[in-house]
């Protein structure tokens, strides 16, 4: 099952969704074709703006670093934050943020306690370039890297539950096996979270 | 991109004319109404295709082409309105009015009052941003225009286009807001004031009929057009533009124009009187210090949006502070809060207010696609 497919399992029909740093709209534009839902992304790059104009879908030229105070609470039924959190300067605050907004939250997060990354620094002694995550150190957006267990326990610091968890390998399938040890085996994750 | 120069080409003004009496949000009434406006490209059969463009304060109906030679008198929204442009001749009608109380052949301050048989002058009634919307609902009646495909402003054009996505929800299935605001601020009232002043106290004005003693406030109509000149700059666009230069190349201690943008401000200041009717301008000043769709609504913008049905894009400049993109993110958060289908865009420029008159490459492809999109 693709990260895609698992969003697509949790989000209900026609319900009210947001999604921040939704890039070119194809997540927002594949639930309104399967769930029929009432979307808005929130983007900063230009081109994906207009790619999500293209396809039309509502979205908001906003900064979610400059906070999210216009969207008030509980005012959608879903809030993804997919593959952005690590990009942001205040990830704790983006939790707390996207739970008051949504009733439920989905959240993607590359885990930087992967295999391969870690193999990666132990035997190079350097910052692991892997291809989910291809920048070196001080090129790379992603200042706020996590593995699965750090974001697990930054949730439960901010009195966030985490009601479901679906893990996934580098191609963005799920398969049992990386169940056995997550933190070590899954590339990224997705989880389903709320307060 | 493609950026070709293409027109409309040589432009007609048509006119239209409506014999019922029309009230006025003010309470008076006006028997009978003609107003002027100009189409390009063509209307559909099933006629989905057509958008209303609307004119800010100075503005005119002719917002495209030309009417008989074309490096002359282009219309001012010429860069956007074209085949091929962001406003695309080649798929959408194009409607483009003048508006009630304008002076170029719309009813208004200038046209003879058929009660009296006299010129309007300062009787003319005071009009709204919602008399403009049904004024233009009238004429896409005229037209057999049902359901706008887009209307689409900037300034003033951008509050007319929202207000008829709450006017007239059914009517209009998407709405572009450019460089507007949901209300103009105390600053933004007090340019209007010295640009009314400057009118008002000029002497040839004749408390308003100056038309009958022969006359034209040119001198405060000239002053008034270089105050608001200055607020559609921005600093950054007037450094570049130019700095310091002066038009000889020392002082001459005086107080001729010795700066270039003191000589460009009195030239435009002297087109602009030449050919602007000065009721006319405080008119829609005051028409735009009057805008303010929360009023009738406790002062809730999210309440006054709540009819709306259009999807509606929201676009503002980095530069502009006249109507800076805080005041468009009003706007947007207000749409947000009411549920409604809402994009905001925050389009680096550095024209100031006026960007909204400039194809700048993002702005273009951005109005394209949401206009092109879902259909």
């Amino acid at each position: 099952m693709s990260t895609l497919s698992v969003i697509e399992k949790w989000v209900e029909v026609r319900s009210k969704v947001l999604d921040l740093g939704c890039g070119n709209g194809n997540i927002l534009s594949e639930l309104q074709k399967t769930k029929d839902i009432n979307g808005l992304g929130v983007e900063i790059e230009e081109k994906n703006i207009e790619e999500c104009l293209l396809q039309n879908i509502n979205v908001l030229e906003q900064n979610i670093d400059d906070g999210l105070i216009n969207f008030s609470n509980d005012s959608f039924d879903v809030v993804i934050l997919s593959q952005t959190i690590q990009v942001l300067k205040n990830p704790d605050t983006a939790l707390e943020e996207i739970t008051r907004i949504g009733k439920t939250c989905i959240v993607t997060i590359p885990n930087f306690g992967h295999w391969r990354s870690r193999l990666s620094l132990l035997l190079n002694g350097r910052m692991p370039v892997t291809s989910p995550l291809p920048e070196s150190w001080h090129a790379t957006p992603n200042i706020h890297l996590c593995t699965l267990k750090d974001f697990e326990m930054l949730c439960s610091e901010l009195l966030i539950s985490i009601e479901e968890r679906v893990t996934v390998n580098s191609n963005n399938q799920s398969k049992w096996y990386l169940d056995i040890w997550p933190n070590l085996f899954s590339a990224s994750a997705i989880y389903k979270i709320s307060k | 991109m493609d950026n070709k120069i293409s027109s409309v080409g040589k432009v007609q003004t048509q006119s239209f004319e409506s014999k019922e009496t029309l009230i006025l949000e003010s309470g008076e009434q006006l028997e009978s109404l003609e107003m002027i406006f100009e189409t390009y490209g063509n209307l559909n059969p099933e006629r989905t295709n057509a958008i209303l463009v609307c004119h800010a304060l100075s503005g005119s109906h002719h917002s495209a082409g030309y009417y008989e030679d074309p490096d002359e008198r282009k219309g001012w929204w010429d860069s956007l309105i074209g085949p091929g442009k962001a406003i695309d001749t080649d798929k959408y009608f194009v409607v483009s009015p003048n508006n009630l109380g304008g002076c170029h052949g719309t009813t208004g301050p200038a046209s003879i009052d058929p009660k009296t048989q006299e010129i309007y002058g300062p009787d003319f009634p005071m009009v709204t941003v919602s008399d403009w919307v049904n004024c233009q609902a009238l004429l896409a009646d005229h037209l057999g225009i049902k359901v706008w495909h887009s209307v689409i402003g900037g300034s003033l054009g951008g509050m007319q286009a929202l207000n008829w996505s709450i006017i007239y929800p059914d009517r209009i299935r998407k709405a572009i807001v450019i460089a507007a605001a949901p209300k103009l601020s105390a600053q933004n009232i007090a340019f209007n004031e010295v640009a009314r002043q400057a009118i008002i106290t000029d002497s040839d004005y004749q408390d308003g009929y100056y038309l009958k003693a022969g006359k034209s406030p040119k001198r405060g109509l000239r002053l008034a057009r270089m105050v608001g000149h200055i607020t559609y700059l921005s600093d950054e666009a007037m450094r570049d533009k130019f700095g310091r230069e002066l038009k000889e190349d020392k002082l001459n201690f005086g107080y001729g124009a010795e700066f270039e943008v003191e000589s460009y401000l009195r030239y435009q200041g002297d087109v602009f009187s030449e050919s602007f009717d000065a009721n006319t301008y405080l008119l829609m000043t005051k028409l735009l210090d009057y805008f303010d769709p929360a009023d009738k609504c406790d002062g809730s913008l999210v309440k006054a949006f709540e009819p709306i049905k259009a999807q509606v894009m929201v676009v503002s400049f980095t530069s502009d502070w006249r109507f800076s993109p805080e005041r468009s993110k009003e706007i947007s958060d207000a749409l947000l809060e009411a549920n409604k289908n809402v994009s905001y865009l925050e389009i680096e420029s550095t024209h100031g207010h006026d960007s909204f008159l400039f194809s700048e490459d993002r702005y273009v492809r951005a109005i394209k696609a949401f206009l092109g999109s879902g259909q």
